[in-house]
């Protein structure tokens, strides 16, 4: 298990150095000089100068990436062009608020999904099974942000229940959260029904149910452990998936985090931010796979053995 | 599959691919309907001139915020404009990104899968890491980072999306392009010569085709739903545009008095991605048995 960490660890340090480079490729490849940005319209050249130096926009391009590596790592972001805060404070400041949107609409899309995947694959073939589906493919089809404007429109217009926009109470979270799990949950269901079909036809679910195992132990003890193994990896993909999500849907609900922060920054070029969100989403993603990776390999021996 | 080898005379008719194909495709009831409201779809966002009873950037301020009557079927927005028409035309903007980022992206991971497994090697070694980088961002934020880079726009949501659907096709093509070099048919063909091009274009492509369609259809309702979400939030088509989207975004202003501005873009994406999606599910069990 050892060895399978540091290799997996080992091959993760290239991605995320090609992944550095890429989004530090990025602000070099706009129109214009972030330096003369930075400085306003009445700085002087010298003044300009010496702000590039400060950025550290100065010498050959490696030495510019390896020293914007390096204040990455230290967490020096540089500061935002709109508000000309820290851009580490920015980000921290709204990081806390997607972490749990993001692991809340994950907790329950996961149990609802599998649960859904599970409850399908006993019934196979039967109108329970059906029904299962269905909600899952229009659930994959559905768009969240719509969810979402549908789910004010009656909860918060007009029932008045739930609270339309915000950040605080749990109430602030039912309908975000459910929105932002709603297409995980689908996928989710979809892939634990034909893991669990396909685990249910083994030779060892044959002999369990022959030798007089009840059909419930053999569903829950025999099949859905074996199932849940490539059902982990895909949590992992989903997890980005609901990164991505949280975007669309903390516009919807004026949700006070980096989604809806990116998408602000984005609108008023403010580079910094932009540069450094890129940068935190994919890291993240990058080590919620890594995480999912070892999950596997604990879970599967011909994985870590290999 | 293409070549020709002599059948053991055995009295069964002999089918051609295509026609083995819609042989089972014609037992997915589900996918051939949905496949028939595409088609309804694609047929009115084409003849939009004459199917959409409005002009959809007209506006008429005698009639603003309606709900659904016998004139404007599904109600009319802010401006007066016919929500209906408006869906009408609003369908050219979502299709057309939906077709054009898919084909763009398809067309650019299908070469990357083609040579990656092809030529094996140091070749595919840096075309496969190249797209671990770009599976490294999750899906939409690589679309935003590459709008943030070019600038809002329709024509930039279109390469923003081929951008993320490169990485998929290439390594589903790359897979099969590994097994069937392996095959028979493809090892015949170059012992007798075949150059590397002919091989991969004639030989290889072909079997790898199933995969890419399957994967292109299920990608559509992915790209239109992504096109929509940006729009939604502002970095897509701009609201004066009828794509479905900023539709939304600009009903959104007027929920709980005119739902209608929210209830009909919405359905309208909701319908397309899900016919899209059980078609390529159709597809997929129709071509591939080992998918399902």
């Amino acid at each position: 298990m050892l060895a399978y960490l540091i290799r997996r660890l080992a091959g993760t340090i290239p991605v995320l150095v090609a992944v550095s480079i890429f989004v530090f490729g990025f602000v070099h490849a706009l129109p214009g000089d972030p330096a003369r940005l930075e400085a306003g319209p009445e700085a002087s050249p010298a003044d300009i100068e010496a702000i590039r130096k400060d950025m550290g926009l100065d010498g050959p391009i490696w030495q510019q990436y390896l020293r914007w590596a390096d204040n990455t790592l230290h967490g020096k972001l540089g500061r935002s062009t709109k508000t000309r805060q820290q851009v580490a404070a920015v980000i921290g400041e709204r990081f806390l608020p997607t972490l749990w949107l993001t692991l809340v609409a994950m907790a329950w899309s996961t149990v609802a999904g599998i649960g859904i995947g599970v409850f399908s694959g006993i019934r196979r073939g039967r109108w329970q099974d059906r029904a299962g589906m269905v909600l899952a493919i229009s659930g994959v089809s559905f768009p969240g942000f719509w969810l979402g404007l549908l789910m004010i429109d009656l909860f918060s217009v007009r029932l008045g229940w739930l609270p339309t926009s915000g950040y605080g109470t749990w109430q602030h979270f039912v309908m975000p959260a459910f929105c932002l799990g709603i297409g995980v949950a689908a996928v989710m269901a979809r892939f634990t029904r034909s893991a669990f079909v396909e685990v249910s036809q083994e030779d060892y679910v044959r002999t369990a149910r022959m030798k007089g195992v009840s059909d419930s132990a053999v569903a829950w003890k025999h099949t859905l452990r074996n199932a849940l193994i490539p059902v982990i990896t895909l949590t992992g993909l989903q997890f980005g998936f609901l990164l991505g999500g949280a975007i669309v849907i903390e516009t919807v609900f004026s949700w006070p985090g980096l989604g809806r922060l990116l998408v602000d920054s984005v609108s008023f070029r403010d580079y910094p931010v932009i540069q450094a969100e890129i940068m935190l989403f994919s890291l993240e993603f990058v080590l919620i796979n890594l995480l999912v990776d070892l999950l596997y390999a604990a879970a599967n021996p011909e994985i870590r053995l290999k | 599959m293409s070549a020709t080898l002599p059948e053991p005379a055995v009295a069964t008719t002999i089918r051609t691919p295509i026609g083995e194909f819609w042989r089972r495709f014609r037992r997915q009831r589900v996918a051939l309907i949905a496949g028939l409201i595409i088609l309804l779809i694609i047929l009115a966002a084409v003849f939009a001139p004459f199917v959409a009873p409005f002009e959809p950037a007209t506006p008429d301020y005698d009639n603003i915020l309606e709900g659904s009557s016998a004139l404007h079927w599904l109600g009319t927005d802010a401006y007066g404009r016919d929500v209906l028409s408006r869906i009408i035309w609003g369908g050219r903007v979502s299709l057309m990104v939906g077709f054009l980022s898919v084909a763009l992206g398809a067309g650019v991971g299908v070469a990357i899968g083609l040579i990656s497994g092809f030529f094996g090697g140091w070749v595919d070694g840096v075309l496969m890491r190249l797209m671990d980088v770009l599976l490294a961002f999750p899906g939409i934020i690589l679309a935003i980072g590459v709008v943030a880079l070019l600038g809002p726009g329709i024509d930039n949501v279109i390469y923003a999306i081929a951008v993320f659907s490169v990485p998929v096709f290439s390594r589903l093509v790359r897979g099969s392009t590994l097994a069937l070099k392996q095959t028979l048919y493809v090892q015949a063909a170059r012992s007798i010569g075949v150059k590397a091009p002919l091989l991969m274009l004639r030989h290889i492509l072909p079997g790898a085709m199933p995969g890419v369609i399957v994967y292109a259809s299920l990608r559509l309702g992915t790209s239109i739903l992504t096109a929509a979400s940006l729009s939604f939030i502002g970095l897509g088509a701009r609201p004066p545009s009828a794509e479905w989207g900023a539709m939304l975004s600009d009903g959104r202003s007027y929920l709980g008095v005119a739902d209608h501005l929210t209830i009909f873009p919405g359905l309208a994406i909701f319908v397309i991605v899900l016919a899209f999606n059980l078609f390529g599910d159709g597809l997929r069990d129709a071509l591939d048995q080992k998918l399902r």
